[in-house]
């Protein structure tokens, strides 16, 4: 009755799914290698020990993904010389976490205004792309980033220097901001009515129906174009 | 760290989303796939051949389910009997009324239909259901309404075993309508999870429409039976040449029909057997993760009479399904999550949310489904690397929860 031969068979010889178009299921190589091997995570030995000066939070279990990350920045040079994190959320939330702990602090450490100007699109690159619905994930690395640099600088009482990125709204009547279409592309949709779709609201005015679909353009060729 | 293991077992614990295909079934099958092709409208001996054995198998069928053998539709699919049960009774009696009664907690193939239903003026009642899974007979007898054409609730859950009270329900919806004096609602059940461990008597479970399908009970997919009592009239979704008595046409998939039947009557044979036998995996694999894991729920029924005896559904708190999918399939170990990462929506599943189960603890949770495969040796492999494998994603993580105790969800 039993089944033996799933038991011996060479499962290891997969089928590649990975389309070009980000269709596909399964992750790069790259995104493989962090994610099996993270690199500068915080380990419980080094909880207390590793002395960093900014801290950035983002996210919440709740919605999927949460995002620790914690900076060591020379004041003098401002280079982040080292980097520690934690994150809450599936593979490529992970592996992209990890990669960007290594582009802030390879080559002797990146400065503070190159890692305000990373985006979720040099992240993309490094990891050899994602699953487009799976993008999302990967875009709490820089927000975490720039929650950190803030950290630094209000700590260091530059407060000229902090980058607040408020949300906009776009449309007073369906309360839609500007994040919450950025948020909606993230999530695939490419239309005004995907967008509706996502945010679950009704339909716009048309004065700021063109406002939406302008955002959607902007967004959707920032992450994917 | 992770675990080096020199030799990676293969584990499928997933025989929730499909089972192979039995070598006794195929057995059956494969005449019919090569000499024996006939076309069972066809007059000659071959099609008459090909008729006589779908004809043998609708019987079979039929009698494990205490039916008749004209009750017995074959379709494409456990969907498709699903599709057919509600579009078809909902549009045959539209003229009677407008309202189905559903659980919150049912599988696509029954929600979509009916929130399509709603959008063209139908109405829906989703009865919610306990933290356990578990739905009130009464809650759903008291929905029923005078318009109330269908009622459609689950045998069994299929992510996190719940049986629901099929038998208690439909004793209600009889005594309803001899009181109401009316011939509805009609109540249907998708069986599709039930059918390899549970009683299928129609008589007993007093169900006018019952959906199963093949490829849960080691049959072949693409086949599915819809049961409908006599006297039920439905509007069929497929037209064409009148197989099925005009119910559903399209050439028989002869194979496929013979082996579902076989299919059943193996899985009906012996389900008494191999429910215990999986019941003691299921127990043994909970109480080793208990011993060895900390911070994790069982999500649904107790383990015993109102859990099917092959599931497990575990939450491990602060750490994400998908992440752990990946490790585990990275040691062979296959099975299923209700993390959002891993479905098109990128919600985490409605089953777990409509048990009143916060996001955080949805994101954490893995399906375990055993079947013939399984031995105590693929969870023994299993406990070898899962703790690792857990410890290590926790360690990644920035949260803890373990100490959090949610109001509505222990």
């Amino acid at each position: 009755m039993e089944n033996k031969s799933l038991k011996n068979r060479n499962l290891k010889k997969r089928a590649d799914v990975r389309a070009k178009d980000g269709d596909g299921w399964l992750y790069s190589d790259i995104v493989k290698d962090h994610f099996f091997n993270p690199r500068n995570f915080m380990r419980y030995d080094e909880e207390g020990k590793f002395l960093s000066n900014a801290m950035g939070r983002v996210g919440s279990p709740a919605c999927g993904d949460e995002m620790v990350l914690w900076l060591k920045i020379d004041p003098k040079s401002e280079k982040i010389t080292d980097c520690r994190w934690r994150t809450f959320g599936c593979g490529s939330a992970i592996a992209s976490t990890s990669v960007m702990s290594e582009m802030i602090k390879e080559k002797g450490g990146m400065k503070l205004g190159e890692a305000l100007k990373i985006t979720p699109s040099n992240i993309l690159k490094r990891l050899g792309g994602l699953p487009v619905r799976k993008v999302h994930c990967s875009v709490l690395g820089d927000k975490a980033l720039q929650a950190a640099i803030n950290d630094y600088f209000r700590k260091t009482k530059q407060y000229d220097r902090i980058i607040t990125s408020g949300a906009k709204v776009i449309d007073k009547d369906l309360k839609i901001t500007d994040h919450d279409i950025e948020e909606a592309v993230l999530e695939g949709a490419q239309t005004i009515e995907d967008v509706q779709k996502k945010l679950k609201v009704g339909i716009a005015k048309p004065d700021s129906k063109e406002a939406i679909e302008e955002l959607i353009r902007f967004y959707w060729e920032k992450y994917f174009g | 760290m992770l675990p080096k293991l020199k030799k990676i077992r293969n584990v499928y614990l997933d025989h929730a989303a499909t089972t192979p295909v039995d070598k006794r079934i195929f057995d059956v099958m494969e005449p019919y796939l090569t000499e024996e092709f006939g076309n069972p409208s066809a007059i000659y001996n071959l099609g008459r051949n090909a008729q006589k054995a779908v004809s043998d198998s609708r019987k079979n069928v039929a009698k494990l389910m205490h039916a008749l053998p004209e009750n017995i539709i074959f379709t494409g699919s456990g969907s498709e009997s699903d599709n057919l049960a509600i579009y078809g009774v909902m549009k045959a009696h539209q003229g009677k009324g407008k309202h189905v009664i559903s659980l919150s907690i049912e599988h696509h193939a029954v929600l979509r239909p009916l929130e399509d239903l709603a959008k063209s003026g139908f109405e829906v009642t989703y009865i919610p259901v306990k933290n356990d899974g578990l739905v009130d007979v009464d809650t759903v007898i008291k929905a029923i309404r005078s318009d109330t054409i269908l009622v459609t609730i689950m045998y069994a859950n299929n992510e996190m075993g719940a049986i629901q009270p099929i038998a208690d329900i439909g004793r209600e919806i009889l005594k309803y309508r001899k009181t109401h004096n009316t011939p509805y609602p009609f109540f249907h059940s998708d069986a599709c999870q039930a059918s390899e461990y549970l009683d299928l008597d129609v008589e007993k479970l007093h169900v006018d429409l019952m959906t199963l399908n093949g490829s849960k009970v080691y049959g072949p997919k693409g086949v599915g039976v819809l049961y409908l009592r006599r006297g039920v009239q439905i509007k069929p979704m497929i037209l064409g040449g009148g197989q099925e008595k005009g119910r559903r046409a399209g050439t028989e998939n002869v194979p496929a029909i013979i082996g579902f039947a076989k299919a059943l009557e193996l899985a009906q044979k012996e389900k008494d057997k191999e429910s215990s036998r999986l019941r003691a995996l299921t127990e043994y694999f909970w109480r080793k993760i208990r011993e060895n894991i900390t911070d994790v729920r069982l999500n649904g029924p107790e383990i015993g009479e109102n859990r099917l005896p092959n599931n497990l559904n575990i939450t491990f708190l602060n750490i994400e399904g998908e992440a752990m999918l990946l490790y585990l399939d990275e040691y062979g170990i296959m099975c299923s999550t209700g993390s959002a990462c891993t479905s098109e929506s990128l919600e985490p599943s409605h089953v777990l949310r409509a048990m009143g189960m916060p996001y955080e603890m949805a994101h954490g949770s893995l399906r375990f489904t055993f079947g013939h495969s399984n031995s105590k040796a693929d969870i023994d492999y299993v406990m070898k690397i899962l703790p690792a494998i857990v410890a290590q994603l926790r360690e990644i993580s920035p949260v803890n929860m373990g100490r959090i105790k949610h109001a509505k969800f222990k």
